[in-house]
């Protein structure tokens, strides 16, 4: 006897729920968007914004205010110290310092801030473990080149399908995926987590990965299309959902298990990846049944209606 | 007929087996026999800066400064050749990257034309005005003149930070242009990244000028006196401890022209300290330096000559006597690493023009052990788990699809390895999302199998049709998934590339193992065993 998780022969009728869907949908992103213009924007990590981070290791709990006191006779701007955990092995505490463009622009600023950290605390106290320095030109660059990336990697996975299958498969599988890239956008600005080079790789793997379920959904309603010519479009969408929906949840859940062990696994750096990656992911599943099918659908009874 | 075809299949999976170990083992033995390294691939897996620690630069090269620079020196030529001609000037003025000449009177404009033709071809003449009755010029260099500065520039940057990374002692460096004004250095596993920083960005412009020899040069650097013409002011290297100077850094009044630069010098020496003074940096000149010294320590006996690195002085030694023979020295309060890096950037050369950090990234060996460990942990814990998951719920249709899924990583590792690609955090992320959604194209398979076995056919009629059945939707959907991986590729840089392309790989061969690997074990069953169930 064979595990199933879902049983054979399941008919849920996933297109009479489509309006609520569309409602369920809707009030994501508008989440989403409402938490973006509450924090003016997306949070932009340096990759984007420009300017120097340093993560620095101490082999103690400095309080936060102790570590200010030190870098403001510096005189370099708007300063952001975050407490980034506490290190496995050492049991030290992590600070991220955070500078401006304009002091990133100064010349020995790395240098300055390690030499006044190491005198206040000792030498042996502190380690600066990562620099990351983006000037301005950079910042908009990688900037221009992500936004590009993603909307181009939209653009040609709607492509693909209407390649392979029928340019309204296409519409609904681009649709699908503006879709899961601004709800991931939205979770990432509402849980505060920072955009950088690493986030924009998830957002395009989720690109890929969700196109994917709709890939297997399309592929099933063609096939079905095919052997029963008579059913409505609705049925068969239906029919097809249901077939592949073991597999849908099966491949969803195994990435969903490898992803959970990055992000509580993988350490900080990767944080954020790993985060947007759970929710494009799981978003991308919902999408593939609720999102693209319905547009197939959409234009089935636009079609109708005109003739 | 279907036997020789699993026969063939079967070696080819043995064979790829084979040379995937071959192209592991330098990763994971560490003394390899010669006889090994001779005639088989010895790389091992290259790890990414952020993982074994290191500095990766983006210096931008301001190449405009360069074209400047050209300017400058042809407006002093100008300068010269116009009163050689005999054509009267009211003043040449550099303004950005144009020279602005105004003529004394307006009957020369014809003359200055022509001159410029003749005299100055790599000029063009971009306006004429009159202003004021005196007429007025604007000269720019042609635009394929600026061109070549601009690229040259960029290159002898190139060649001179090479030169000083490799005196520097880093091993395997990478420093290569990138567009039109950057150079990316990385420089994996350094120990003291900044002093690394300050040798690359050191402009290094070396330049001997005379002290002006007036009692009052202190009411001049106060400000108390305006600056007389072709004079200037230049902060010393060290800071001024004595009472006056309050512990600013010494000023010095400089005659502006430059004496002799740093171009002539064959070969700079570190000298160790002696009981008297510290450690210093012995300069050997060239023939054509070697006279130029001797020429102006004989005229300027007895005066102060400023040795002037990037605008700032080192020291400033009275000259007692004519020295001959090209040999001059610089000392200055410094350590021996300091000194040694004096020497480095003094043999290397001048940058051609100032350089400026663009993007660093920096990650330091403990960091860097910390990810591996990390990456590692969520390797095993997330493999583990979909490795348990498949088998408690297809069985041995599980097993297969994780003896596929073994041999996947076998292939992305070996893989790695023979393209020289490079392994970063990001990368290992790939891999572990790689397990997560290799499974894929054998849940597709197992499910499509289990719907035939429902529909009543016989395990050999359900496999075939399974592994047909499910085949384009396997290829579409890892074809999507490849081409964004195309794009990451395309649009990221360093540690995301790495996740670009440990995804792409993991996606080839994932679709091979579970499409070609797990359908072999099946055909052996089905012809050897004559299987009458299938565990799925």
């Amino acid at each position: 006897m064979s595990i199933e998780l879902i049983k054979p022969g399941t008919k849920i009728d996933f297109v009479r729920y489509t309006v609520w869907a569309i409602a369920f949908s809707w009030a994501l992103i508008l989440i989403g968007v409402i938490s973006l213009v509450l924090h003016k924007g997306p949070n932009y990590g340096i990759d984007f914004s420009g300017g120097t981070m340093m993560q620095v290791r101490f082999s103690g709990k400095p309080a936060i205010g102790d570590i200010r006191a030190v870098l403001s006779p510096l005189g370099l701007g708007d300063v952001t110290i975050q407490d980034f955990g506490t290190h496995g092995s050492s049991g030290g505490e992590e600070f991220l310092v955070r500078l401006p463009v304009e002091a990133a622009e100064l010349a020995d600023v790395s240098k300055n801030i390690g030499a006044a950290l190491e005198e206040k605390f000792g030498k042996d106290a502190v380690e600066v473990v990562r620099i990351e320095t983006v000037g301005p030109r950079v910042g908009r660059e990688l900037r221009t080149r992500a936004i590009l990336a993603v909307a181009f990697a939209t653009l040609m996975m709607g492509a693909y399908i209407w390649f392979r299958f029928e340019l309204r498969f296409g519409i609904g599988a681009a649709v699908a995926l503006i879709h899961d890239v601004l709800i991931t956008i939205g979770a990432l600005s509402i849980f505060n987590y920072e955009f950088d080079l690493t986030v924009i790789a998830a957002l395009l793997t989720i690109v890929g990965f969700s196109v994917n379920d709709t890939v297997i959904v399309s592929d099933r309603i063609r096939e079905n299309m095919r052997k029963s010519r008579r059913d409505p479009l609705a049925k068969i969408i239906n029919n097809s959902i249901n077939e592949t929906l073991s597999r849908t949840i099966l491949t969803t859940g195994t990435a969903i298990l490898v992803i959970v062990a990055l992000f509580l696994l993988g350490g900080n750096v990767i944080h954020g990846f790993a985060f947007a990656l759970l929710v494009g992911f799981t978003i991308g599943t919902y999408s593939s049944i609720y999102v693209a099918s319905p547009i197939v659908l959409f234009f089935e009874r636009e079609k109708g209606r005109r003739r | 007929m279907r036997n020789r075809s699993l026969l063939y299949r079967i070696l080819l999976i043995v064979a790829l087996i084979t040379i995937a170990i071959v192209y592991l083992v330098p990763t994971f033995v560490t003394d390899l026999p010669d006889l090994w390294k001779q005639y088989l691939p010895d790389q091992r897996i290259r790890l990414g800066l952020d993982l074994q620690g290191g500095t990766h630069l983006v210096m931008t090269v301001e190449v405009d400064k360069a074209v400047e620079n050209t300017l400058d020196h042809t407006s002093e030529a100008m300068k010269r050749e116009l009163e050689e001609a005999k054509i009267g000037i009211d003043g040449i003025e550099r303004k950005h990257l144009r020279l602005q000449v105004r003529l004394a009177s307006n009957d020369s404009r014809t003359a200055f034309n022509d001159f410029v033709k003749e005299h100055f071809p790599n000029l063009t003449v971009e306006s004429s005005t009159t202003e004021g009755g005196t007429p007025q010029f604007e000269l720019a260099l042609t635009k394929r003149e600026e061109q070549h500065i601009r690229e040259s520039a960029l290159d002898q940057s190139l060649e001179t930070i090479r030169n000083r990374v490799d005196q520097f002692g880093v091993t395997e460096p990478i420093i290569q242009r990138q567009g039109t004004q950057d150079i990316l250095i990385q420089l994996p596993g350094i120990q003291d990244p900044q002093r690394a920083k300050d040798l690359i960005g050191r402009t290094a412009v070396l330049e001997f000028k005379l002290l002006v020899n007036v009692p009052d040069a202190d009411d001049y650097v106060s400000g108390k006196k305006p600056l007389p013409s072709g004079d200037q002011i230049l902060s010393g290297a060290d800071v001024d401890r004595s009472a006056g100077g309050r512990g600013r850094r010494a000023q010095y009044l400089v005659e502006s022209k430059t004496l002799m630069t740093g171009d002539v010098i064959s070969d700079a020496l570190v000298r160790p300290a002696t009981q008297l003074e510290g450690p210093y940096v012995a300069l050997e000149l060239n023939a054509r330096g070697a006279k130029q010294f001797d020429d102006l320590t004989g005229r300027n006996v007895g005066r102060r000559l400023a040795i002037i690195l990037d605008n700032t002085v080192y020291s400033a030694p009275v000259i007692r006597e004519r020295i001959s023979g090209g040999r001059a020295s610089i000392t200055g309060n410094f350590d021996i690493k300091e000194a040694r890096d004096l020497a480095i950037v003094l043999r290397a050369g001048a940058l051609p023009a100032p350089v400026q950090i663009a993007e660093e990234r920096t990650v330091g060996p403990s960091l860097g052990q910390d990810s591996i460990r990390q990456g590692m942990v969520s390797f095993i814990v997330g493999g583990s788990a979909v490795v348990l998951f498949m088998l408690v719920y297809y069985k041995f249709a599980g097993f297969l699809a994780d003896t596929a899924l073994l041999l996947n990583i076998l292939f992305l590792m070996a893989a790695l390895s023979a393209f020289h690609a490079t392994l970063t955090l990001p990368g290992i992320a790939g891999i572990v999302l790689t397990i997560g959604m290799a499974v894929d194209a054998n849940v597709l398979i197992n499910e499509r199998i289990r719907e035939e076995l429902r529909l009543g056919k016989t395990p050999r009629a359900a496999i075939d049709a399974g592994y047909e059945r499910a085949l384009p939707a396997i290829l579409d959907s890892n074809i999507t998934t490849f081409l964004s991986g195309v794009i990451l590729f395309q649009f990221g840089s360093g540690p995301v590339k790495g996740f670009a392309v440990t995804l792409c790989i993991g996606i080839v061969s994932s679709v091979f193992t579970a499409v070609v690997g797990t359908r072999v074990v099946y055909d052996y069953l089905l012809s050897a065993r004559r299987l009458q169930t299938v565990s799925i």
